[in-house]
Order: C-alpha cells, then structure tokens, then sequence
C-alpha cells in the first residue's frame, strides 16, 4: 500500500472518512484564521484554539492559472504535463474566506457563488514514493 | 519645515545588458544632482532601496565614501514610497537638510517568485501554487467586476491608454503603442487579465534630491514641494496579496488610509489633484485604484474610461508616461520614477506627453506587497 502524508499537518483533519479544513479561533473575539495561528490578528489577543472549518462552501472569487509557476511551486509536473489549475476563494460557513486551488481549470465551469466542496488528493510524490497529499475544492452539487 | 524636490534623475527602465542594477541606481543619482546644480559631497545623507539589485548604501562605492548617513529600506513594491517617506521625515524633523531618496533594480525574466518565509507563510502555501502575485490581482478585480459592474472594456482601455503614453515617453521601455483589438487579443495569462494588461519585472533606476523648503531657491528657480508623504499597511479585513485566507470581516485597503491621510496633511483634497501616478501593476489596479485613492466612486470607471476622463487631454490624466505597464516594474525604483514623472508634468517639461493647462497639483500612488500603500501629494 502506497504511504500517504499531508503536506503539512494541521490544515485539514486527515485520516478521517469526511476531511475537513482546519482553522483556528480566538476564544476572546471569536474570529477565525485558516491556516490556525497562535495570535488573534484581529483583536491582538493570543487565546486561540483549534476548530474544524467544514468541507463546503460558495466560491467567493477565482482564475486560471495558465502557466506553470516558477519556485516555490514544487509539484511533479515537467512544462509538459504541466495542467492549468483554477484559484479561487472558497467562503466557508461563517464567512472566513479560504484560498485553494480549484479543480476546474476553465472560465465556463467557475462562477462566483458557485457551491463548492472540498477535495483531499495525492499532489506530488516524495523521493521514497510516499504521497504527499493536499487540499483543493471542486464544484459540488449540493448547496453548502 | 516643509520639504522641496530640487534634482529629480532617472535611469531609464527596461533593459540595459551592461550595467548592474546599482550602477543604474548611480547614474539616476548622477543625474538628480546635476539636475540640482549640486555635487555628492554636498548631500548630508541618503535612503535607497532595491530588491534584487544589491544593498542601496553600496551606492557609496560608486559615488563617492563621504561618511554620510545611508539607509537601505525595503517594503515590496512600496519601496520607493518608504525611501521617500524616510527622507522626507528626515528634513520636516529639521535633522537634515539635504539628502537623496533612490532606487534602482534589475530583475531576472519572467514573473517574481518570493519564498513564503520571507512573508510569514508555511512552504505549502508556495508549492501548490497559490504564491503569485498575478493570482491576487486577478481575484481581486473579478470580484470587484462582480460588485460594481466593471467589463473588460475597461480592463483593455487602461492598457490601450498605458501603450499610448509609452509611445510618447522617450524614457519608456516599451515606446510601441497598442491598438484595443491587439490588447482585447493578446494570451489570457490569469482570468481576467491578459498579457499587455500585466507590467513585467523590470530594470533602471530613479533619484530625487530634497531639500528644506526654505533653502529651495539657492538651488533652483522652479522648486516643487512635497506636501505630503503617507505610508500605511493593511488593516484586518482587508484583501490583500498573499493571503491564504481573508477574513469574515470586510475592511478598506490600505491605500484608502494614506490617501486620506495624504489628503488631510496637505489641505487639499482629490478634487484639487490635476495629474495622478496610480499603481498599476495590472489593468484591474488602476481602475481599483482611482478610487480607492478617491478620484471617483466605486464603479465609476467604466464610464470615465469610456470617456477618456484619465487621457493626458482629460479631466484627470492618469500614469501619463505611462505607468508600470509601459515603464516595467524595477521594485526598488518604480514608486519613485511615480514622482519622478509628476515633477516633469509640474515643471512643464513632459514633452509630447505634457498636460495642458499647466497642472500645479500632483498625485502619487505606490501599492506593494503585502498591503502597504504610500502616496504623495506634489505642487509647485
């Protein structure tokens, strides 16, 4: 069986059936940061703790990606095999905005309100062959 | 004590193969203080910044080891604006009461590519491929095409206007006007935004040399006066450039505080403003900008577009020798060549791209990653 990792831990519950986001809230203002922090941006409080962001959302704003980025992206894709990708801004429920890659990779599959959901998959292969696995949300049917 | 602009120098942007990023940075800095009647010895200190061009205070090793005070700032592509605002507190203090605000760059082809360290964010943000600026501009304005109703009309005349005014500007590194069906033609690079609609790193260098008002006339004729020098960051709640959420909340960006601010220090307000430098590091900005610098409302562009209210014959001509798109963005000098370009239009020596009327009030506007704005205002 091929190993799997998340790419980094702590940005969505993983094993789990149902993968969620991960995000963090201040305990004394009550608002939200993906990925989790520490420190409160919002009120300069440092009381936060961890809380499960949800895997559905509406798509807030978006593009296209057309050209395979230079360093830091690190996948294992050549300029060949390189497959634009879609970014956008997923509002989740109770308003924080999350920013992710989109499965969709053309203007006529996105559009902003558009009910999303999110995706765990396989993103590129460490040396030894483990999976190293990352977050991206895709168009969903169902309302969020 | 208030603050003149006496020399004003620049290097011009683009490519120049055979000189280094700092030796551009000289020669601007050559050319301020000619521009000024002055020598380098007489300069009391100085503040430069570059991004990947070197450290500005090795400019001393071009033009001469004086001992002076040399501070290197560095703020994204607000660089320039903190150069200036730093040398500008520096002689309102009654500190100094000479100096030289530079900055020059030479970046390597292609789109910029930061490390998440150098801004607070984990390796993964970077590896999947969401650290790039040109994602941000483009998410930005299809949200705000959404909200108030902007079309791409507008999108390709800001480019078509940007081309045009390089075409007059000796000084420009692109000097080729392009039509609207060329730009409205060229490859989409990031939905909305095409390739003539995106400005490209770039190289050269800008100087200014400033003095205490009062002594102004020993040096020129014609000084200008900087009536205000704002920089601010980004509030929680606003959206910003790498950012791998943004919050519930929604704020005004940064640029709408240093405007204001600006605005408040110079008693004057954008109604007065005859000629304006905006960041447009792409289409969509500039058009976000004019109004989040207060020009006009949210969603008013189109209309002023259409109308050709931000040609050089305009009512309010905007980034007349045609702004980043046609100048290119060399990081650390781009804010300053902003001023550079309102200092000739004060002056009336603009050439072919000169405003009509003799303007006496100049804006400018610099926005740089990660949410940090700097505007100046300028008269004669």
């Amino acid at each position: 069986m091929t190993n799997q990792r998340p790419i980094r831990e702590g940005l969505f519950t993983w094993p789990a059936e149902r993968p969620q986001l991960l995000g963090s809230r201040c305990r004394a203002c009550g608002e939200m940061a993906f990925p989790s922090q520490n420190d409160c941006r919002h009120c300069c409080g440092s009381d936060t703790e961890i809380v499960e962001l949800g895997d559905r959302g509406t798509l807030w704003t978006w593009t296209i990606q057309s050209f395979m980025p230079k360093s830091p992206y690190h996948s294992d894709e050549t300029p060949e095999t390189f497959r634009p990708y879609g970014v956008g801004y997923i509002e989740m429920p109770g308003g924080l905005r999350v920013e992710a890659r989109l499965k969709e990779n053309k203007p006529e599959e996105l559009a902003i309100g558009q009910a999303m959901s999110l995706s765990i998959e396989p993103f590129r292969r460490d040396e030894d062959g483990t999976e190293v696995l990352a977050f991206a949300f895709q168009r969903s049917e169902e309302n969020a | 004590m208030d603050v003149a602009i006496i020399g004003i120098g620049l290097h011009r942007f683009g490519r120049t193969e055979n000189m280094s990023g700092l030796q551009q940075g000289a020669a601007a800095v050559r050319s301020a203080l000619k521009d000024a009647g002055i020598e380098w010895p007489q300069v009391q200190f100085a503040v430069g910044g570059s991004q990947d061009a070197g450290n500005a205070d090795s400019l001393v090793n071009e033009l001469g080891l004086t001992g002076i005070q040399f501070t290197n700032v560095w703020n994204g592509c607000a660089t320039g604006g903190s150069a200036l605002h730093s040398a500008y507190s520096a002689i309102k203090s009654g500190e100094y009461d000479l100096g030289v605000a530079v900055g020059f760059d030479k970046h390597p082809r292609g789109a910029f590519n930061p490390k998440p360290g150098d801004w607070g964010l984990d390796d993964w943000y970077g590896e999947v491929g969401l650290m790039l600026t040109t994602q941000f501009f483009a998410m930005k304005i299809q949200r705000y095409m959404h909200d108030y109703g902007i079309s791409n009309d507008a999108l390709i005349r800001v480019a078509e206007k940007a081309f045009h005014n390089g075409s007059l500007n000796p000084d420009a590194w692109r000097t080729t006007a392009l039509s609207y069906e060329e730009i409205a033609a060229s490859p989409m690079i990031s939905e909305p935004l095409r390739k003539y609609m995106f400005c490209s790193p770039a190289e050269g260098g800008t100087a200014l040399v400033l003095c205490r008002a009062d002594r102004a006339h020993q040096y020129t004729r014609h000084p200008l006066f900087l009536k205000a020098a704002v920089v601010r960051t980004r509030y929680y709640g606003s959206f910003e450039v790498f950012s791998p959420a943004q919050a519930p909340a929604v704020n005004q960006s940064a640029t709408v505080t240093a405007s204001r601010d600006a605005f408040e220090l110079a008693g004057i307000g954008p109604e007065d403003v005859q000629v304006a430098q905006l960041q447009d590091t792409e289409s969509g900005a500039e058009i976000m900008h004019m109004a989040e610098n207060g020009f006009c409302q949210h969603g008013e562009q189109e209309k002023l577009l259409r109308e050709g209210a931000t040609r050089i014959d305009g009512r309010l001509p905007v980034n007349t020798d045609g702004g980043c798109l046609a100048n290119g963005e060399p990081v650390g000098a781009s804010g300053l060549r902003q001023v550079y370009e309102i200092c000739h239009q004060l002056r009336g020596s603009a050439g072919a791209r000169q405003v009509p009327g003799k303007p006496s009030v100049g804006y400018t506007h610099v926005y740089g990653a990660p949410g940090v704005s700097g505007v100046n205002i300028i008269t004669r």
